[in-house]
């Protein structure tokens, strides 16, 4: 059998898939009793620390569960500072591997011109106590690096993770990117 | 995602979809494709076991994300060019199809432009043509669209660079670790012996499986030729009767 189709760039003209709304994962129905809505925000910069403006950024998470009035999935591009931004429910956590529990988190795919494949990364919520046995937290030794994973409340229910893509030039260090 | 114990077990230990093969996929870091440079991460990746997260992904109905298959005309006036079918299959890496499987596709005009704000190249907009569409694959894997075929166009990655003819492919599969952006190519094309960004991929053969066949089968008289372009997934790691099982 054939091996899996190659990766290409998106491109710098994939915003003609763009529609509006796909930032709102909420957009599809009402909030469900005990979620909470959320913001999660954040820049993207490059290896030069210049703002990367032609990003497409996809957000995936398996809680709460899928169900017609939340499809778990959202896409958003990237303004010229960077910035990307979604309107989401907060995921509490999910299973992991064995009798591992994974903090709650949502997985982000990056994808633009200059990337080949997919960037992959998580954001988990900085202050949640299941980030302290997080399987995939535990793995990064480094904690300025592990650190990187962390979503930081920047007012009521606004959560900012910036991505680095690459280098520690300004003294931030480059997110953690994951082979999946 | 606790309604049953099978529930539980299954999101506890999902099968994880199969590694790549070595050199089927680019690198990050591809020093002739100058957009590379400061965009790679200079760290090792994280290796991440697949859980739940990685195992399953956002499933799209044709009633949120209509389809749009026919792309070569707009408000019922012909799109200038050369009006094209393609069609394939979406299978994974064991050949079975992935079905109801979503695909979007972009692509520039007839004269190499696209309909993008971003796109100054000095060549005609066509008010009839703005280059996306969206289908979802059948109970086999079966996709189509018709369109027009793409013109090539020059970028600024190195002295007179001109992307080969192509169209972008996304797709998602059924699960996150599934998802797949590529770019199809046309056969016989000069430019893609050129072209950085198609000779990223380390592997000939998997280079060569991004350019569409001429497909006389598919191409209908009096009408449009037709191309053909399969696209593989990745496979579950494990063996198809433990797979059957898990489904
Ligand atoms: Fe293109």
């Amino acid at each position: 059998m054939p091996t899996a189709t190659a990766s290409q760039t998106i491109g710098p003209y994939w915003h003609l898939l763009e529609e509006k709304g796909w930032d709102d994962l909420t957009r599809f129905g009402p909030v469900p009793e005990g979620a909470a809505r959320i913001t999660l925000t954040g820049v993207v910069t490059d290896g030069d620390g210049a703002p990367v403006a032609d990003g497409c950024v996809e957000v995936w998470q398996a809680d709460p569960p899928a169900s017609d009035d939340f499809l778990g999935w959202g896409r958003a591009a990237t303004d010229a500072q960077g910035r990307y931004s979604f309107t989401t429910l907060k995921p509490g956590p999910v299973p992991g591997r064995g009798d591992a529990r994974q903090a709650p988190h949502i997985a982000i795919t990056l994808l633009a011109r200059g990337l080949l494949k997919p960037l992959v990364t998580r954001a988990y919520f900085a202050g949640e106590a299941l980030n302290d046995t997080d399987p995939l937290l535990a793995a990064i030794e480094d904690p300025a690096r592990r650190d990187t994973l962390l979503a930081r409340e920047a007012g009521d229910g606004v959560w900012q993770f910036d991505i680095r893509l690459q280098g520690e030039g300004d003294g931030r260090a480059e997110t953690v990117f994951l082979d999946v | 995602m606790s309604r049953s114990g099978r529930l539980d077990d299954a999101a506890r230990d999902p099968i994880p979809f199969r590694p790549f093969s070595p050199g089927t996929q680019p690198p990050y870091d591809a020093p002739a494709y100058l957009s590379t440079r400061a965009r790679h991460p200079a760290r090792p990746l994280v290796t991440a076991p697949h859980t739940v997260t990685e195992t399953t992904g956002p499933c799209f109905t044709p009633s949120r994300f209509p389809a749009l298959a026919d792309i070569s005309a707009t408000d019922g006036r012909a799109a200038q060019g050369e009006r094209i079918i393609v069609n394939g299959r979406v299978l994974d890496e064991d050949g079975r199809p992935v079905p109801h499987t979503m695909l979007e596709i972009w692509q520039a005009n007839a004269a190499g432009r696209y309909a993008h704000l971003v796109d100054q190249h000095n060549a005609p907009l066509d008010p009839h043509f703005r280059g996306v569409g969206r289908v979802f694959s059948d109970e086999q894997g079966n996709w189509r669209i018709v369109t027009i075929k793409p013109g090539a166009y020059p970028w600024r990655n190195h002295a007179n660079a001109w992307r080969p003819n192509h169209i972008h492919f996304s797709l998602f599969g059924q699960g996150f670790a599934q998802r797949l952006v590529t770019q199809m190519y046309f056969p016989g094309d000069p430019l893609l012996p050129l072209d950085p960004i198609f000779n990223s991929i380390p592997d000939a053969a998997a280079r060569d499986r991004l350019i569409s066949s001429f497909d006389l089968e598919t191409t209908q008289p009096e009408y449009a030729l037709g191309y053909r372009f399969d696209i593989v997934l990745r496979g579950r790691g494990a063996t198809p009767f433990e797979d059957g099982e898990h489904r």
